[in-house]
């Protein structure tokens, strides 16, 4: 077990966000039962109360996440030098197993959120609040995956034994080994540049079809979760070593280091951005039919829709800009 | 334009300290006239006049504003509501201490997105109709009885409201102060504003300004009395 | 746009209600301040002691092997010198003379090390400024030491050391070989310890493993074990700090808790006042969020400005206590200035994170004062 001060805090952080995601499920469980938007009575007035604590807290732990999330990056980053083998944050996620689970769910749980607060958000914006129902069920689902993130990066951090030799981004990235890692860095580049950016091109356009005619929003929302994906796969696969200068190094954590000026940060933005909205999107859909959201859910999905194709269309120009400028030339296979 | 059907109002409900204020009242606020509701402490007045401007919700009942039912409507756009229609003047006048008149009058107008610096105008001009320039700056402990309720209508004005609601306006004013108030009011009506006020001061329920007379009793209205 | 001008009015009453409440935020900020302070100051202070720790061993040898009997240390013949270098990668090996000399009079250790090259020959020694302080012995001074023997070896001081790092020249005395040897008895042929250059640095442990082989009494040390041993020293002496720190930070969260619910009877009026004249919960939630970020910011700022100037440019005094300990020879030094995002991000995350999560419940419960109970105040 490490007594960093980083690590300290994010543990701290995580018992604290997930505390408050428990209050606000028992809450919410309460708010279930009871609502009843047509009662003027004093029980409904305090319901409705309650909801701006927990949009409140929902939002606080909103941000919480994020820089939670860039926090244990750095934490994980700043900690290799204690682990034999380590050369970045890969390697010392590496060191047991709860690592990289711990970090995929906290990406998981940040964008979870983002989807609770734009059902929130429109909610919200109208005044028979239709999807009170809807937002407090959702939420008694987000916690267990909070709760759960709290407690593999404690087991994560007790885990943390100095002895344990781990591996480098070198070899966790590379095509040789076993893993997951190893396949997205293997998989051939031709193909996936050519998905990258066919795929990237059909979100933009479905999206912006979207935007003008309010039509294909499915479609729109499903392209930009695949190119999400995809985006990361990337990022691995081929973007990398073009940032790198360096055919073998695929690592997507040492892009966060001040040696290529923390641009992994933009990286991460922009597509976490990107889907949080996208996925919004298409996550507003059924809710059109509601009366009172008939007007209001697609205003918000155009929005929704320019902050997505806004983030995807900067990510895509900074990573061409960094494979066309890069000192390197792959000949693809 | 405002509409009350077979309101009921009960604080504490289901609880040993349970409190009927309003049991069963219906009527409908004539636009551009005064409406003076009278009775003694404890009839209701207060609570009619907060039912009416949006500020508390009926226990049953209903109530529409500008043909627009708000019975169920949630906070957030009762409030918006309330902001664009209403404008309140207390019986303690209610100013917030330790910030300007100019700050004061400027309050109710902050959320609501405008300029800074053409609400300071607005309010400005307000406070410049009734005499107040001068004191624009002053903090409102400094402010006399007449001028702090000044004030308070400015500050009621800010938001360009259609309705004004004065609780016992009167009721730390002596009698020339109370007549002046009702000029202002008068004034008002005249400009094409609704106002209603409760009061059991007959300086008010007797002013040629008074279109209509409402008593109240124990959470009933008992009468009607039409004026002119 | 009318979002920012709706913020930039709800931001401006907020400064003024900051204002007038001017004891109790005062009061509030100076604690923030404080915690900050204390925080970020043990935070800098073990980071850039890390980072110095770092760059001053990358100047030490790649490795270093020493002979071990029954488990202890013992001195390392010249022999093993050829069977090193012998080895496939090596690229040189180069016997070192160093140790420890106690000075009862003074009650201070001194280092006792033959560099590399000693211009200044037999009878002269090189030493650090601690040492220098300690001795009251300026350049031409003669220092008697007492030999393993008992008898006494004068030597006259040639130059005081001036590293820009003087946490490791401080207690440091420079000798030549025979000077040592006279001092120490050591006998000729053995050193105390080797250090091995090799050619490719990822060779490392693999001739580490060889070396023990061919000679099982040695012991390779590899710099980068040390320098990991010293992160994880300094990393565990700064968390154990930092989490008896987390009962200050505790303690300030219930006073957060408590300042902030405990609203005077004047705020409540005025909150009450605020929802009569048309603010919306969501608008006096916005008024706290303001308040609060107010305070924060302002406290962060000052506390870790505070603690910038503490730990680098007045190296740290309130803690010298504890740095110093029973050590005589402390040093006088200045840490190299160094802050990352990293370490500002952790601050953050461990003082307004929980500040503003404190808050949260007692500015909801303001909020949500009913616009009704300013008709009855």
């Amino acid at each position: 077990m490490t007594f960093h001060p980083a690590v300290i805090s994010l543990s701290a952080g995580s018992v604290l966000v997930s505390s408050m995601l428990l209050y606000s499920s028992w809450f919410g469980a309460g708010i279930l039962r009871k609502w009843d938007i047509r009662s003027g009575s004093e029980l409904q007035l305090s319901l409705e109360r309650r909801t701006y604590l927990i949009s409140t807290i929902l939002s606080y732990a909103f941000g919480f996440q994020l820089i939670s999330f860039f926090l244990f990056i750095f934490t994980t980053e700043h900690l290799h030098s204690l682990f034999t083998g380590a050369m970045c944050a890969a390697g010392t996620l590496n060191v047991n197993q709860y690592g990289y689970p711990t970090i995929m769910l906290k990406m998981i749980n940040f964008i979870l959120i983002g989807l609770w607060l734009v059902i929130n958000y429109t909610d919200n914006k109208t005044f028979d609040y239709p999807l009170i129902k809807i937002k407090y069920s959702a939420l008694l689902i987000l916690t267990p995956f909070v709760l759960a993130e709290t407690i593999l990066q404690m087991a994560y951090f007790l885990g943390l034994r100095a002895e344990v030799i781990t591996s480098c981004c070198g070899s966790l990235f590379s095509g040789g080994s076993d893993s997951v890692a190893s396949e997205i860095a293997s998989l051939p580049q031709r193909p996936l540049q050519i998905a990258f950016y066919a795929g990237m091109t059909a979100t933009i356009l479905s999206g912006i079809v979207f935007y003008r005619k309010i039509r294909g929003g499915v479609v729109f929302s499903v392209l930009s979760v695949s190119i999400f994906l995809i985006s990361a796969a990337s990022l691995i696969s081929f973007i990398t070593p073009y940032i790198y200068e360096l055919p073998t190094h695929h690592c997507p954590f040492c892009v966060l280091q001040k040696e290529y000026s923390y641009i992994g940060y933009m990286h991460y933005i922009f597509l976490l951005g990107g889907v949080i909205s996208g996925g919004g999107t298409g996550m507003l859909m059924p809710f059109r039919k509601i009366p009172s959201l008939r007007d209001i859910a697609p205003e918000i999905q155009k929005k929704l829709t320019l902050i997505s194709l806004t983030c995807y269309i900067l990510f895509t120009s900074l990573v061409t800009y960094q494979i066309v400028f890069s000192g390197l030339r792959i000949e693809g296979y | 334009m405002i509409e009350l059907t077979d309101i009921r109002k009960v604080f504490n409900a289901g609880n040993p300290n349970e409190f009927v204020a309003i049991r069963g009242a219906s009527l409908v606020i004539a636009q551009n006239r005064m409406t003076v509701f009278k009775g003694p402490s404890g009839s209701g007045k207060t609570t009619l006049l907060s039912l009416i401007g949006c500020m508390t919700r009926p226990t049953s009942g209903r109530i529409t504003v500008s043909g627009r039912e708000i019975t169920s409507l949630p906070e957030r756009f009762l409030t918006e509501i309330r902001r664009r229609t209403f404008g309140f003047v207390f019986q303690q006048f209610h100013l917030v201490k330790g910030i300007t008149v100019l700050e004061n009058v400027m309050l109710p107008a902050y959320p609501s997105g405008q300029r800074y610096l053409s609400l300071k105008e607005k309010a400005a001009g307000i406070l410049h109709l009734f005499g107040l320039s001068a004191k624009m700056s002053s903090k409102v402990e400094w402010l006399s009885g007449g001028e702090a309720q000044r004030v308070s209508i400015s500050r009621a004005l800010i938001n360009d409201p259609a309705v004004i609601i004065a609780d016992e306006p009167t009721a730390h004013l002596d009698s020339k102060l109370s007549l002046e108030l009702m000029e202002i009011l008068g004034a008002l009506k005249r400009e094409g504003k609704t106002i209603l006020i409760a009061s059991h001061d007959p300086l008010v329920s007797e002013s040629p300004f008074v279109d209509l007379v409402v008593s109240i009793r124990d959470g009933l209205l008992k009468e009607v009395e039409e004026r002119k | 746009m009318s979002r920012i001008d709706k913020h930039r009015n709800i931001l401006d009453f907020a400064l003024s209600s900051l204002l007038r409440r001017k004891r109790k935020n005062i009061a509030l900020v100076i604690i923030y301040t404080s915690l900050i302070f204390i925080l970020a100051s043990v935070i800098f202070f073990t980071e850039a002691i890390k980072k110095e720790a770092c760059i001053l061993l990358q100047n030490s040898p790649e490795m270093i092997v020493q002979k071990t009997m029954a488990g202890r240390h013992d001195l390392i013949p010249d022999d093993y010198i050829r069977s090193i270098e012998s080895i496939r990668g090596v690229q040189s090996v180069r016997g070192r003379l160093w140790g420890y000399y106690y000075d009862p009079a003074r009650g201070a250790n001194y280092t006792l090390t033959v560099p590399e090259d000693f211009s200044h020959g037999t009878g002269y020694i090189a030493i650090g400024k601690g040492v220098s302080r300690t001795l009251e012995a300026g350049k031409g001074d003669l220092v008697p030491f007492r030999a393993y023997n008992g008898s006494y070896v004068s030597l006259e001081v040639a130059d005081i050391m001036t590293a820009e790092s003087e946490i490791i020249s401080s207690d440091l005395v420079l000798l030549s070989e025979p000077d040592f040897r006279e001092i120490s008895g050591a006998p000729g042929g053995f050193f105390t310890d080797l250090s091995v250059r090799v050619r490719n640095a990822k060779e490392l442990p693999v001739i580490a493993n060889k070396i023990r082989r061919v000679l099982p009494d040695t012991r390779p040390i590899l710099r980068d074990e040390i320098v990991r041993t010293y992160e994880t020293i300094f990393d565990w002496r700064g968390g154990i700090v930092m989490v008896i720190l987390m009962g200050a930070v505790f303690a300030f969260v219930i006073l957060a808790w408590d300042k902030a619910t405990g609203l005077s009877s004047e705020e409540k009026r005025e909150i009450g006042i605020l929802k009569g004249i048309g603010w919306e919960t969501s608008d006096v939630l916005w008024l706290k969020f303001w308040e609060g970020t107010v305070l924060s910011l302002t406290s962060f700022f000052l506390g870790v400005i505070l603690a910038y100037v503490h730990v680098f440019l007045a190296s740290f005094i309130l803690f010298e206590p504890v740095l110093k300990g029973w050590s005589v020879l402390y040093p006088e030094f200045r840490l190299v200035p160094f802050i990352d995002p990293f370490q500002i991000m952790t601050l953050f995350f461990l003082t307004v994170l929980p500040y503003s999560a404190a808050t949260i419940v007692p500015s909801w419960r303001a909020a949500t004062i009913d616009p009704d109970s300013v008709m009855r105040l």
